[in-house]
């Protein structure tokens, strides 16, 4: 049998003008446990990529390294044409201010209202911005996830789905370039799982975002994806579109589209 | 057997060893913009003005408790007289210091323990750290500080409330008027007296700060982690506190201040 094009890509493929994020070479280990060998990725602006691969493949040690918060051992992550693992603490803030990052877990600040929650990023990163600005930029990240009357509420008063998309409202409040998004689905109901998935949607034809998608949910990758890179045994194993994916006959490529 | 010895002195080591680390940590960045008055001040609200009630309730009982306990013996021995002076002295000197000390330990180290460990299972931490803010220096630094300076300010209040406990119970199997008591306790007291319970105070707030914040920091393997950090912080805070005391005492000794 003839191997597929789509797969075992280990060269990095050559950045194109239009790449936003770039990764050459990357490794990362935790002692004796590789998690990354050789990975290699190219994001172009205005892209949709999923990452799938099986829990536990390094799928978010990777999105954590790209946002800065892992150091690769070796390897080059190129974003804005800064290399991530390289620069000061201060050139990682201003870029990071650019990169909107959903958690699995949301991370939302369980001590603060989402109001608060929704404002801490604004001043955190220096932005000069006036209070009125703030609340109409709260506000106005708010209505993009349908939630404005939760404004004073606590995090711990919403349920999993709402928490999502305050998490999702305060990724977005930056208006970002990229978007990393780890597991954005895992742990919702189908119904909240598909609306999280068209809020995604929405937020990238409105926003014009780059978005990179952790994920092992085949509807979210289906939906979400203009190109899906399979990550195995550390490495990126096979590339391409969902349907070329779909039609893909490599065994480890057919287990997730059966 | 012996190796089971050696294990726990390892661990012990290695504990040791990390605390030392992370308070190396906390001198290296506490004095570095950007300075986070804003939640210091926050901090210190939440550290000492709420947990004035408490300290306030444990410490009148103690004063109470302390002198009814005493008065049966010292009338025996024919010097119930100097029952406020004995008093004063114990409290001021050590019992004051010490017991709010393992009071602020169990109510705050275990709070701070929990609630860091619980920031840190589910990615808070991380999400703060993309925001734009060193999380070491928002949680750990505002934190410590908070809580070495407003333990001295609860003991000195402690100490006051103490001693109102203890006029409560001298009167009540007798009649002493309260002038003549505070008047009794600070002949019987002097600079010497005052001063190194003052300076250890800011020890001991010193320790359970550091200590919760680097079981919070450290804390792992989910909601169970929490539990365990937030336990382990008032254990080893309680511990590091009577190792404190003791060495103090060697310091003033020393110093001829006992």
């Amino acid at each position: 049998m003839s191997k597929s094009t789509l797969l075992n890509i280990d060269q990095p493929m050559a950045p194109s003008k239009a790449s936003i994020l770039s990764i050459e070479h990357l490794y990362k280990s935790f002692g004796n446990n590789k998690v990354l060998i050789d990975f290699n990725l190219e994001l172009e602006k205005g892209e949709n990529v999923v990452v799938l691969g099986k829990s536990g493949s390094g799928k978010s040690v990777l999105i954590k390294c790209i946002i800065g918060l892992l150091t690769p051992n070796a390897g080059k992550i190129k974003m804005f044409e800064n290399n991530i693992p390289d620069i000061s603490n201060e050139v990682l803030d201003k870029i990071r201010a650019k990169v909107g990052f959903l958690f699995q877990s949301n991370a939302l600040y369980d001590s603060m209202t989402v109001r608060e929650n929704l404002e801490f990023p604004l001043r955190r990163h220096w932005i000069s911005v006036t209070q009125q600005q703030v609340n109409s930029m709260v506000e106005e990240a708010l209505e993009e996830v349908g939630l404005t009357h939760t404004i004073d509420s606590m995090p711990a008063e919403l349920s999993g789905g709402m928490r999502k998309r305050i998490a999702l409202a305060r990724t977005l409040i930056l208006k970002p370039a990229i978007i990393l998004y780890d597991e954005p689905t895992t742990g919702l109901d189908p119904i909240t799982a598909k609306e999280i998935i068209n809020l995604m949607i929405k937020i990238r034809n409105r926003y014009s975002t780059t978005s990179l998608i952790i994920s092992h949910d085949m509807n979210c990758v289906r939906l979400a994806s203009s190109r899906v890179v399979m990550l195995l045994d550390g490495r990126c194993y096979a590339n391409g579109t969902y349907d070329q994916l779909a039609k893909e006959t490599d065994s480890k490529v057919k287990q997730f589209f059966e | 057997m012996v190796t089971s010895y050696s294990s726990s002195l390892k661990i012990f080591l290695r504990e040791a060893g990390d605390i030392a680390r992370f308070t190396r940590r906390f001198f290296s960045q506490w004095f570095r913009p950007r300075y986070e008055i804003a939640e210091l001040l926050r901090q210190c609200f939440v550290i000492g003005y709420q947990s004035l009630p408490l300290v306030g309730l444990t410490a009148f009982i103690l004063g109470l408790v302390l002198t009814i306990q005493l008065r049966p013996s010292m009338e025996d021995y024919g010097v119930a007289a100097q029952l406020p002076a004995i008093v004063g002295i114990a409290i001021i000197r050590e019992i004051g210091p010490v017991i709010v000390a393992l009071i602020f330990a169990g109510k705050i180290g275990s709070s701070i323990g929990a609630e860091l460990g619980s920031m840190k299972v589910t990615e808070q931490i991380d999400a703060m750290e993309v925001s734009g803010t060193n999380p070491f220096k928002y949680l750990v630094v505002t934190r410590v500080l908070a809580a070495t300076l407003m333990l001295p300010i609860l003991v000195l209040l402690g100490d006051c409330v103490s001693l109102y406990g203890s006029w409560i119970g001298v009167n009540i199997r007798g009649n002493t008027s309260f002038y003549l008591f505070w008047t009794q306790v600070f002949n019987n007291i002097t600079f010497s007296d005052v001063l190194p319970a003052f300076i250890k105070s800011y020890f001991f707030g010193f320790a359970v700060g550091v200590i919760g914040s680097y079981k919070g920091f450290k804390s792992n393997k989910g909601t169970e982690g929490v539990g365990r950090s937030a336990n382990s912080a008032v254990v080893v805070s309680s511990v590091v506190i009577f190792i404190i005391d003791l060495l103090a005492v060697q310091v003033t000794d020393v110093l001829g201040l006992n």
